[in-house]
């Protein structure tokens, strides 16, 4: 119940937060809304998809989880100001729960990982995209495994480095690769497709493009969600842990 | 209200490619009495942030242990932090946000409910006199308005100790006095204040007791006109017109004088208590028929305890 309260409290706050300077769930949208206005049209020759309709259901979906990739990885930021204003400090002091104070973070995170998604889906509407709403929410709760787990991971590796110069090539370092090996873009062959494979955001986007193409039942989508949630938990409780611990 | 034995802390460094341990504190004993005005004094690096940051439980001791508020440190620090609050040294509060916001949200995270805090928020803002303010962002408060949200946020739930790390620390004169009348207050309203400072007057205007720290250590402790009176007593000085070995044999017989030396002009003594010396020393020196030309007295000042106990003066330090 104290969880929870307390969750529910730190998240209240960073939505305030959120809503008060919007201009950043903004600029987390322009890449991927790039993406579907510049690099969409592309598709259909690239891929010699029957219709343009066909290219987005292959895009689109892919495009939503590097949205929630992108979207997330890089919040640790927002935890370094913190920690330097001494926020974190001061609510370290109180009793309040510490996976809370990192639970909050996360679903905030999600929260505006979902309005950006649901922005992105109904704008790639007039390219031809069509979907089953329920088909939708299992994607977006997929999204939403990937925003917390990311997103804790984030919080977890800036309590760990605390400065900006460390989290910015370590996370750079790790999303370009992490893109490249989703097959996001491209369809993945070859020994990348191998590779990729190992890349559980790969396994997303695959489930992803099932849901899309109305194929829930589809093996991609279950195991998807198995290997997320798994990753989820483990780092929950790594970033949880940190939480609890981080000293200076 | 806090008492503390052995607490040590040492820190590793990496310093290029050799690691460097820094021994922060090493083995502080204290003992604070309820609702006290409790000074630590100490240059830049002492310890003392280290050791408040422990009684806070923001970070483990390496060794000794802890009683705060009747709270075992290592036992219970979830129950000591229900008991104190603690104001950090570098400020606690977020730019985008107002001094209501974050005082409601802070004693929210006490577990007080939505009314109560509210109501608790009105009252700090008053006795903070930042109602004119308080509905504005913090990033637009000057640096004392600002100091005051944080003073403000770590008494918010009323806690029975709290912990001021260099409250005063960047003000102007003005503000400092208001930030002494605010934490006298607390100690009116039966607060136990925990306060580091660098300043000798504030800690000799505001505290009841101070402990010295020096690398690591506590070096002094006791209220501070007893760390005064330790050092040398007090030092009164007679100005006299001739006559002067006659005075300096007819006073260094006197118990009341702990040493006596002849200076230009006359003599300076040292004694125990130069309230009760001095009435001894006139009428010594009156019936003697000396003509007495002027008497000083003056009482060692906190600088002079520093430099005893440490070899340095705070001020150059
Ligand atoms: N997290 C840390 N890592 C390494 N060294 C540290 C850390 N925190 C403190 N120290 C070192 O411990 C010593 C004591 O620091 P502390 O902050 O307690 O001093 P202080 O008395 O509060 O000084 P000031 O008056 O400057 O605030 C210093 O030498 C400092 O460099
Ligand atoms: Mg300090």
């Amino acid at each position: 119940m104290k969880l929870l309260r307390d969750t529910w409290l730190i998240f209240q706050r960073q939505m305030l937060l959120v809503l008060r300077n919007p201009v950043w769930v903004v600029i987390g949208i322009l890449q991927p809304l790039y993406f579907l206005l510049l690099f969409g049209p592309l598709l259909k020759d690239a891929l010699n998809a029957p219709t343009t309709a066909d290219a987005y259901r292959f895009f689109v979906p892919g495009l939503l989880v590097m949205l929630a990739m992108f979207g997330s990885m890089f919040v640790g930021f927002g935890l370094i100001a913190e920690l330097r204003a001494g926020v974190i400090e001061r609510s370290r002091v109180t009793p309040v729960s510490r996976l809370a104070l990192m639970l909050g973070r996360s679903l905030r995170d999600v929260a505006t990982l979902i309005v950006q998604a649901a922005l992105i889906t109904v704008l790639a509407i007039p390219f031809g995209l069509t979907v089953r709403v329920g088909d939708v929410l299992l994607a977006y709760l997929m999204l939403g495994l990937i925003g917390v787990m990311l997103s804790a991971a984030s919080n977890a590796l800036a309590l760990k480095l605390r400065s900006e110069d460390a989290l910015a090539p370590l996370m750079n370092g790790v999303a370009q690769p992490l893109l490249l090996l989703s097959g996001i873009l491209l369809p993945l062959t070859g020994w990348v497709a191998t590779v990729a494979d190992f890349n559980p955001f790969s396994w997303a986007v695959d489930a992803s493009r099932a849901l899309f193409a109305g194929d829930p039942g589809d093996s991609s989508v279950w195991q998807a969600l198995l290997i997320l949630g798994t990753l989820t938990v483990l780092t929950l409780f790594w970033s949880a842990r940190s939480f609890a611990r981080s000293v200076r | 209200m806090i008492e503390t034995k052995g607490l040590r802390k040492s820190f590793r460094s990496r310093q290029g490619r050799e690691t460097k341990t820094v021994e922060a504190v090493r083995g502080v004993d204290l003992y604070v009495g309820e609702g006290e005005i409790f000074g630590f004094l100490g240059p830049n690096g002492a310890g003392k942030t280290t050791t408040l940051r422990m009684l806070a439980t923001l970070i483990e001791p390496d060794g000794g242990e802890a009683t705060i508020a009747g709270a075992d440190l290592r036992r219970d620090p979830g129950e000591v932090r229900r008991r104190i609050g603690y104001v950090a040294q570098g400020g606690s509060t977020w730019d985008e946000v107002s001094a209501r916001e974050e005082l409601v949200l802070h004693a929210r995270m006490y577990g007080i409910g939505k009314a109560d805090a509210q109501r608790r928020a009105v009252r700090a803002l008053e006795a903070f006199q930042l109602t004119e303010f308080a509905d504005r962002k913090c990033k637009t408060y000057s640096g004392g308005q600002r100091r005051r949200v944080d003073i403000a946020l770590g008494v918010i739930h009323d806690p029975k100790v709290v912990f001021l790390d260099e409250p005063t620390t960047g003000l102007d004169p003005q503000s400092r006095a208001h930030m002494w009348d605010e934490i006298r207050r607390l100690r009116s309203e039966g607060v136990t204040v925990f306060v580091t400072t660098h300043y000798l007057e504030e800690a000799d205007a505001l505290c009841d007791r101070l402990a010295i720290m020096d690398y690591g250590e506590i070096v002094a402790e006791g209220t501070p006109d007893e760390l005064k009176r330790e050092v040398a007593g007090d030092v009164v000085t007679v100005g006299l017109n001739g006559s002067t070995p006659e005075a300096a044999q007819l006073l260094d017989s006197e118990a009341y004088v702990n040493k006596l030396e002849t200076v230009e002009g006359g003599l300076r003594l040292y004694v125990d208590q130069g309230a009760t010396a001095i009435p001894q020393i006139l009428r010594k020196i009156d019936g003697a028929g000396i003509h007495l030309g002027t008497i000083e007295l003056h009482r060692p000042s906190l600088d002079d305890v520093f430099l005893e106990k440490t070899g340095r003066s705070l001020r150059e330090s």
